[in-house]
């Protein structure tokens, strides 16, 4: 028990839940905004591999680190508006899809990875973001050291959610995008243009999703994996419920979600991880997105629309 | 641009479309091809060469088609039903598994003890999918989440078992599981060609799905309950009933892959044992429009893609990574295609 509270007191656990938290970030509002235009987006898988591999590729071609992160939105974009056709004009299946899309661009990624680099053994690195301890405010006991000693990127991801919370709640274009995911025939009947606001959510969505995966290798990693994103789009889907649709909550399932995260693999090193199998530490992430799924779902407030492709004229 | 509903398509375009799916699945090929710096038409010749060109090619891509088969039919079955089942990775381990556990000791009645593993292979996967069916039908969880996130899971725990509990001692160091008995291997389908029964298991569960799906109450069912639930359950079907029986149907398939995998080809369980076979199930049974007997056409033509690039990229140096662009390429183009036969495109 000591050594749990030696683990939660430790300023580095807080700091390391809020970088592991910071790619969820990115990627949960991604999906966010599309489901609340209603469009359920399982390319968030692949679209985040997109995001790792170019956004690490401009780098290590030479870019600077923040034109990396705007290469990364950039290929998100793309293939996000392949997702957008595909399931808003021509109203195809959401599910299928989404799945063909998150095969697409992780095959494109390894496809270009062997391509540009094809007798590489050992991944190249890139020199990543270094922390960028915000003045004054590191100086803090404690707090200094988990919340203000991180790399830019990690400041970006909570500036953009509170961003997304604020078009989404507070603008009239927020309210257009969440009047199409709720009634996109009462939303057509305002003068709204149903399918360039899903299309404009789906695009700028799967952008946010690119910079998720980014963060991953150039901010975490510093070299490209094939399989680094390693499900965290799926669960970045399971934080949209858990955060019943909101940007807020959303913000604080990843946060919780990160720190558990954080936490296994601290319990990793304590005596227990000697005793029990470490695939169970590492297993635990994922049951706890599901157990988070049960204990959210009753009562989620499920876009109206979601999952409803629009065709004007029908009924 | 808006979608109007052709009530009678024509044979042009029922045919037509999907071949130009085809057709435009060709020309992305070859333009991948050409960005890798390799001519198209020797690129796609090699492809093909290495898929059927020789008895060889052909005895390794209907051997790589067995478990795409049973993964392609458990998708198809579940997606009829408008179960989103994204899980036939982790049924597919669970089969293999049961197969390993009750497969290392010989009970000495090989005639009995096949079909018995097998049986418990499919209780096994039709469990494994019955969680998330349970959590969806009862707490309203949707499915595709915890379907995919088991997979996860179920990983780490083949993981846990090869490096721990079933771990081979005479494994080298490798983390394999002991390998299965003589009893359990499945014999060869036509002796002196390397192709086991697991083959033709897949082809007999294909025609028995078909006639579930077309002769059967439970298949009229499963149709409708996907075709509008609200509309099944006024009518008197008992939905969450029927999904349940779907699941156990589409999870004991996807169980086969693994008991046909183990006991037909590797003997033993791995983290290896399938790259992905539970993902690509979902191409094959879109690509058969979830259709049970073409799902053995489509998994035929996706093992050929996959196997012919194996030996293409060998050759010509492209990344077999293609392999995977292309069938995630005619998957688009192909739903496309059909969603196409039925409606136009009005700009206005």
């Amino acid at each position: 028990m000591s050594a749990l509270w030696e683990i939660l007191l430790a300023a580095s656990f807080w700091a390391a839940a809020i970088r592991i938290a910071s790619p969820l970030i990115f990627a949960t509002m991604g999906e966010l905004i599309c489901e609340r235009a209603g469009v359920l987006n399982l390319g968030i898988e692949g679209i985040m591999v997109m995001g790792a591999f170019t956004g690490w590729f401009a780098v290590y071609l030479g870019l600077p680190l923040w034109l990396g992160v705007a290469v990364a939105f950039g290929s998100g974009m793309a293939f996000g508006l392949l997702h957008g056709i595909l399931t808003v004009p021509f109203g195809l299946s959401q599910h299928v899809v989404g799945l063909g899309i998150t095969l697409l661009a992780t095959a494109t990624a390894s496809f270009t990875y062997r391509l540009a680099l094809p007798e590489v053994t050992s991944p190249p690195r890139i020199e990543p973001f270094q922390p960028w301890p915000i003045p004054g405010l590191s100086q803090i006991p404690f707090f200094g050291e988990a919340l203000f000693s991180q790399t830019p990127l990690t400041y970006a991801a909570f500036v953009t959610a509170a961003l997304v919370a604020w078009v989404l709640m507070r603008t009239p274009l927020g309210l257009a995008i969440r009047a199409t995911g709720e009634n996109p025939a009462a939303a057509a009947a305002q003068g709204l243009s149903v399918t360039g606001l899903r299309l404009g959510a789906v695009v700028v969505g799967s952008g946010l999703m690119a910079v998720g995966g980014a963060f991953l290798t150039l901010s975490a990693f510093s070299s490209f994996f094939f399989d680094m994103v390693n499900g965290r789009g799926w669960i970045c889907i399971a934080l949209v419920v858990f955060g019943a649709w909101r940007p807020g909550k959303a913000v604080l399932g990843a946060l919780l979600f990160a720190a558990f995260d954080a936490l296994q693999v601290r319990l990793q090193q304590t005596p227990l991880g000697a005793v029990l199998p470490y695939q169970l530490f590492l297993a635990l992430p994922y049951l706890l997105s599901i157990l988070a799924l049960v204990l959210m779902s009753r009562r989620a407030e499920v876009p109206q629309a979601l999952m409803s492709p629009y065709n004007k004229g029908e009924r | 641009m808006r979608l109007e509903p052709i009530a009678n398509p024509s044979a042009l375009r029922r045919f037509g479309l999907p071949a130009l799916a085809l057709i435009a699945t060709v020309i992305a090929a070859s333009l991948l091809a050409l960005i890798a710096g390799a001519n198209p038409f020797a690129t796609l010749g090699l492809i093909l060469e290495g898929a059927a060109g020789s008895r060889f090619a052909l005895l390794e891509t209907l051997n790589r088609a067995t478990p795409l088969i049973f993964t392609g039919l458990a998708v198809a079955v579940a997606f009829r039903a408008k179960l989103w089942n994204i899980g036939a990775e982790a049924q597919l381990y669970a089969g293999a598994i049961v197969t390993v556990v009750f497969g290392v000791t010989s009970w000495g009645v090989a005639w009995l003890q096949l079909p018995v593993v097998a049986a418990i292979a499919v209780a096994a996967g039709a469990l494994v999918l019955l969680g998330p069916v349970i959590l969806k039908t009862r707490f309203g969880v949707d499915e595709v989440v915890t379907t995919l996130l088991l997979n996860f899971v179920m990983l780490l725990f083949v993981s846990y078992l090869v490096e721990g509990p079933m771990k081979d001692p005479a494994g080298m160091g490798w983390p394999k599981s002991v390998p299965v008995a003589k009893d359990l291997r499945l014999p060869r389908l036509i002796e002196g060609l390397r192709l086991h029964w697991g083959f033709g298991l897949a082809l007999i569960a294909a025609v028995l799905v078909w006639l579930i799906e077309t002769r059967t109450v439970l298949g009229y069912r499963m149709r409708a309950v996907g075709q509008n639930p609200q509309a099944a359950r006024f009518a008197g079907i008992p939905v969450n009933r029927v999904l349940v029986q779907t699941a156990l149907i589409s999870g004991g398939l996807a169980a086969l892959a693994g008991f046909s995998e183990v006991a037909g080809l590797k003997g033993h369980l791995s983290r290896d044992l399938s790259p992905g076979f539970g993902y690509t199930g979902i191409i094959v049974a879109m690509l058969a429009l979830l259709n049970p007997l073409g799902v053995i056409l489509s998994a035929l033509f996706v093992a050929g893609v996959f196997v012919g690039a194996d030996s293409m990229s060998r050759a010509a140096g492209v990344p077999t990574y293609i392999a995977d662009i292309l069938l995630a390429l005619s998957l688009l183009f192909m739903v496309l295609a059909i969603s196409l036969t039925h409606r136009r495109v009005v700009w206005r």
